[in-house]
């Protein structure tokens, strides 16, 4: 199956299954009436799904809920001393660091995926995937700087360094307007052994910053500032294989500040 | 004391509002997991237990998932020890799985009588688990793409990428392809 292929399946999954927001809806509907290969897919998978709601839903016994109710009401009780134990001590202190073990590790993963440990790289995640998704990568196509570069003039207040990388494994798929914590932005495309990067460029709010790596659910992020530009690099890359883009986005920011 | 005896209940007052309207749901998805009644049964007592006495960890507002998140690590446990072969995906994360049986004999109606449905639980009971639990959590729990997310452990494009291959697996299986989406692909 072909990257493409793969997005646009999973592009009308998401629609069949109400995950896309409205104005995407309306963009899919259009694609469909003008598409019968992707129509003929959608219809094939409407009608598994419908199938697959018939599987039977298997509702708990009511003698296990009773069971449970019980249990419940024993453990909620203390127990007379001639019976200290309703569950065989053993298991109930297995039980315990299980559950324990289970609670740290829900935790954890709570931690890790919470959204808002920095509300803006949820969103940089948000945007990586839908552009991902909605195969809506580029709106400018190109590995050429000097075409990628003039196409963002006049669409932004703020000019974005861009710079091919290919011989250093970063190599410029092109560039689209993306539309980050309230303002239009800049998104640059990257490849990177076979993974899509998006740079993502924004107006700065304070000074430099050296690069700061995060993870937000699963995807590797890169942050930093400089030269009054807020950068974010996003992928499903290993996060130190992200590590050698700040400096080759500042070689290609210098020249064109001596210009 | 009327206020002592109120508190002591207080608990399994709270496990009755918070835990117990998803009995069905966790038990749902432990059959599905184990394929056995008496195991699913096992299971969803298993993790109640659990539920109850972590009860001040869960979040109201969470609750379902956080019932569902313990039965799941407790059928996980249970496959481990009894089926670790089905918790496997052949050919991992990103390769084509090994196909399942293919069930010329399904017919073309969508209404399904008695073998048919045996024929279709057969199918689904024969996905690996991580396709399994994304099937049935999206089709039969209806679950966001997110919920299942956090519920597995797995980020979204993960969890995109499960259901359609679990999704294309049973099609497959169910001897109703489904048909390629590219456009223009193989006329070119």
């Amino acid at each position: 199956m072909t990257g493409t292929e793969r997005d646009l399946e999973q592009w009308l999954a998401a629609a069949r299954d109400g995950e896309l927001p409205p104005e995407e809806e309306a963009l899919l509907e259009a694609h469909l009436a003008q598409d019968p290969r992707a129509a003929a897919h959608d219809a094939a998978a409407r009608a598994l799904s419908a199938t697959l709601k018939q599987a039977r839903y298997r509702r708990a016994p009511a003698a296990l809920a009773h069971r449970i109710r019980d249990e419940i009401a024993q453990q909620a009780t203390p127990r007379p001393v001639l019976r200290p134990f309703a569950i065989p001590r053993r298991w109930a202190m297995s039980a315990l660091a299980a559950a324990a073990c289970l609670l740290l590790a829900w935790n954890l993963a709570l931690q890790f995926e919470r959204p808002g440990m920095l509300p803006l790289a949820d969103e940089v995640v948000e945007n990586h995937v839908r552009s991902l998704m909605a195969n809506h990568l580029t709106d400018v196509v190109s590995s050429d700087q000097h075409t990628v570069k003039p196409w963002f003039n006049g669409k932004l207040d703020l000019a974005p360094p861009v710079g091919d990388f290919g011989a250093q494994g970063f190599a410029l798929i092109g560039g689209r307007l993306d539309y980050l914590a309230g303002h239009p932005v800049a998104a640059l495309v990257y490849r990177h052994n076979e993974h899509v990067i998006n740079l993502f460029v924004l107006p700065a709010a304070g000074a430099d910053r050296r690069p700061t790596h995060l993870t937000a659910r699963g995807y590797a992020l890169l942050n930093w500032a400089k030269g009054g530009l807020d950068y974010w690099a996003v992928s499903d890359i290993n996060p130190l294989e992200l590590d050698g883009l700040p400096a080759l986005v500042d070689s290609a920011a210098a020249p064109q500040q001596s210009e | 004391m009327s206020d002592s005896s109120r508190d002591a209940a207080a608990p399994q007052r709270r496990f009755e509002t918070l835990v117990m309207p998803h009995l069905d749901a966790a038990y749902n998805l432990a059959r599905w997991l184990t394929r056995s009644d008496a195991d699913a049964d096992d299971v969803v007592q298993e993790a109640s237990l659990k539920a109850f006495r972590f009860l001040d960890q869960c979040r109201a507002e969470d609750a379902r998932g956080w019932f569902l998140a313990i039965t799941r690590n407790a059928a996980y446990s249970w496959l481990r020890n009894k089926r670790p072969q089905e918790l496997v995906i052949s050919g991992g994360e990103e390769g084509e799985p090994a196909e399942l049986a293919a069930d010329p004999a399904t017919p073309e109606s969508l209404a399904l009588d008695g073998e048919a449905t045996r024929r279709l639980e057969e199918a689904i009971g024969g996905l690996p688990v991580p396709f399994r639990e994304v099937v049935i959590l999206r089709e039969q729990e209806e679950l966001s793409y997110r919920e299942i997310a956090e519920l597995t452990g797995v980020p979204i494009g993960t969890v995109m990428s499960r259901l359609a291959r679990g999704r294309a697996l049973l099609a497959r299986a169910l001897g109703r392809p489904l048909p390629s989406p590219q456009r223009g692909r193989q006329d070119a």
